[in-house]
């Protein structure tokens, strides 16, 4: 067996159409139920708009934190972590003792909440059951 | 809110008055209780509305911030029941009904650590460095200071829409990546104070520098600036920055009236009728400047401060004591060496060794590429080869100066001095 890691891209939409997508949230459902009862699936994540992103560099030993997504074309994806922070504070403080952080950058997104994820379907319409939460988690 | 005061009118007049020196004070409080900085900045928003109505039918309160208070947070619990969006919401609507029902002990007025506390939160916030410094300036101006967002956007030259987007998005950020809503832990406090006090300088000078814009709202930006400024030497008095930050910003502003003549023209310090310098300002800056030094703690606000004091308290302009400025500059430039303090040093040694000593200092820096298009460079060159007597090669710097100029005040005043070369 191999891992593989499945990233996902989009373009941000205005909230009309974004809601749209929300309303799909059982079709994605479907589809994680699948991948769970054929044994593939370790983990899936939402993560929030690039607008709540910020850059982590760390320079000459002095850490720089930039409000925003990574945008430097010629770094490319390495690599992930996901961790369980109190506060993005500590997420930032976690980012910095990465060690490639000196000669790349380390972009710090916000993953969802599942529930939250579910209100946001909800609210575009999209009828769920409780248990849907656990399916996103 | 601030603009619409009939001065006649009592009721008007106390929730302008609430407004301004209760607003932050609430909000700091209520974003903590609350979670959310949106929904407590609405929930503020709408207790001011109400209060204009209850208190035209009820009278004025004894105490309008406890008013205020209870009412922002009984219309906090009102959004907090609508809105499923806002983290650990269970909890804080808990948290705010307990107070709700026990607001007879209240102790928001009278526990004075705690409103310091929330205020301190509010500010570090405010100038998290996630978020960009724009956004920074933005939202301490519209939460601290409690300026409109119109207000700000006139005051930076940005169309309001995209000011409002602005700090829309900070909130969001705020909320989304759960920035912390504390005071930062010791070891990284002064490295955010840092941030914080860089953030509040640059509210300062966008009003002091700029000769452009709308002056009038340029000129509460100063205001909003020393007034965050001091209120920052109450909340942090053993941090020797913090009061040398409000001794500069006070000594700048307490010049701000002769800095500019009846006909709109810009005068040099050297220039000014010192009648109009404003004396309580500079005795305030003073005063703050010497307590600063009292905590034996240097740091580049105290020493552009003490720079400023020295040619503020020199009797007239010749007697200015230009060695001694010269050495704090020097230490400037070893603590946070960059080419602006290097120029400056350049200009003092100039007026006290002679202005060969002077333009030998400037050489580096008329060589340096990155400053080939830096106006107040070609300015200072030109004023120190004037000094020495080389007319002509002033008079090719001072063209220099004077093609490379943004600013028709400025321009005019080297024009002038161009002219007096011949």
């Amino acid at each position: 067996m191999s891992r593989y890691m499945l990233l996902v891209y989009q373009q941000e939409v205005d909230p009309a159409e974004q809601a749209e997508r929300e309303a799909e949230l059982p079709m994605l459902l479907e589809f994680h139920r699948s991948l769970r009862e054929a044994g593939l699936l370790v983990g899936v994540g939402r993560l929030r708009s690039t607008e709540s992103a910020t850059s982590v560099r760390v320079r000459d030993r002095e850490t720089e934190i930039t409000d925003g997504p990574f945008a430097v074309t010629k770094e490319v994806l390495v690599g992930y972590y996901i961790l369980e922070c109190a506060d993005l504070d500590e997420a930032l403080k976690q980012a910095a003792r990465f060690p490639d952080a000196r000669h790349g950058t380390v972009e710090v997104r916000p993953v969802m909440p599942p529930d939250e994820w579910v209100n946001r379907a909800r609210d575009a319409g999209a009828d769920l059951p409780d248990e849907a939460v656990k399916d996103l988690a | 809110m601030s603009g619409a005061v009939n001065p006649a009118d009592p009721v008007s007049t106390a929730v302008a008055r609430a407004f301004r020196d209760e607003r932050a004070i609430v909000l700091a409080t209520l974003i903590r209780q609350a979670g959310d900085f949106q929904l407590a900045e609405d929930a503020v928003q709408d207790a001011f509305e109400a209060a204009v109505t209850a208190w035209r039918r009820d009278g004025v309160p004894a105490n309008p911030g406890a008013w205020i208070t209870t009412a922002a947070r009984r219309r906090a619990i009102d959004r907090l029941r609508r809105d499923r969006s806002v983290r650990d919401r269970a909890e804080r609507l808990a948290e705010l009904t307990r107070l709700d029902t026990q607001h007879e002990e209240e102790p928001s007025m009278g526990d004075e650590s705690a409103i310091v506390d929330d205020r301190l939160r509010l500010i570090f916030t405010c100038c998290h460095p996630a978020l960009s410094q724009p956004a920074r300036v933005a939202l301490t101006l519209r939460t601290l200071g409690g300026l409109s967002t119109g207000e700000i956007a006139r005051a930076f030259l940005v169309a309001e829409p995209t000011m409002g987007k602005r700090i829309v998005r900070a909130k969001r950020k705020i909320a989304d990546a759960n920035i912390p809503y504390r005071v930062p832990a010791d070891e990284e406090l002064p490295d955010r104070l840092r941030g914080v006090l860089r953030v509040v300088y640059l509210i300062f000078n966008e009003g002091y520098a700029a000769t452009e814009g709308d002056r009038l709202v340029r000129g509460e930006l100063c205001d909003e600036a020393i007034r965050l400024g001091e209120l920052l030497c109450r909340l942090m008095p053993d941090d020797a920055e913090v009061w040398g930050l409000a001794a500069l910003m006070l000594l700048h502003d307490a010049r701000r009236a002769a800095r500019v003549d009846p006909s709109g023209r810009w005068v040099a310090l050297d220039a000014q009728d010192r009648s109009l310098w404003d004396q309580d300002r500079i005795a305030d800056g003073l005063a703050r400047l010497e307590r600063a030094m009292r905590l034996r703690r240097p740091g580049e606000y105290q020493l552009q401060a003490a720079i400023t004091a020295l040619q503020i308290q020199a009797p007239d302009p010749d007697a200015t004591d230009w060695a001694q400025i010269a050495e704090l500059y020097g230490a400037l430039a070893r603590l946070n060496p960059s080419p602006v303090v290097e120029l400056n040093r350049a200009v003092a040694v100039g007026l006290a060794d002679g202005p060969a000593a002077g333009l030998a200092l400037l050489e580096p820096l008329l060589g340096d590429p990155a400053l080939a298009s830096y106006q107040p460079l070609h300015a200072a060159h030109a004023e120190l080869l004037s000094r020495a007597g080389d007319a002509t090669a002033a008079a090719g710097a001072y063209e220099r100066a004077i093609a490379l100029s943004a600013n028709d005040v400025e321009r005019a005043e080297l024009e002038r001095r161009l002219g007096a070369l011949r």
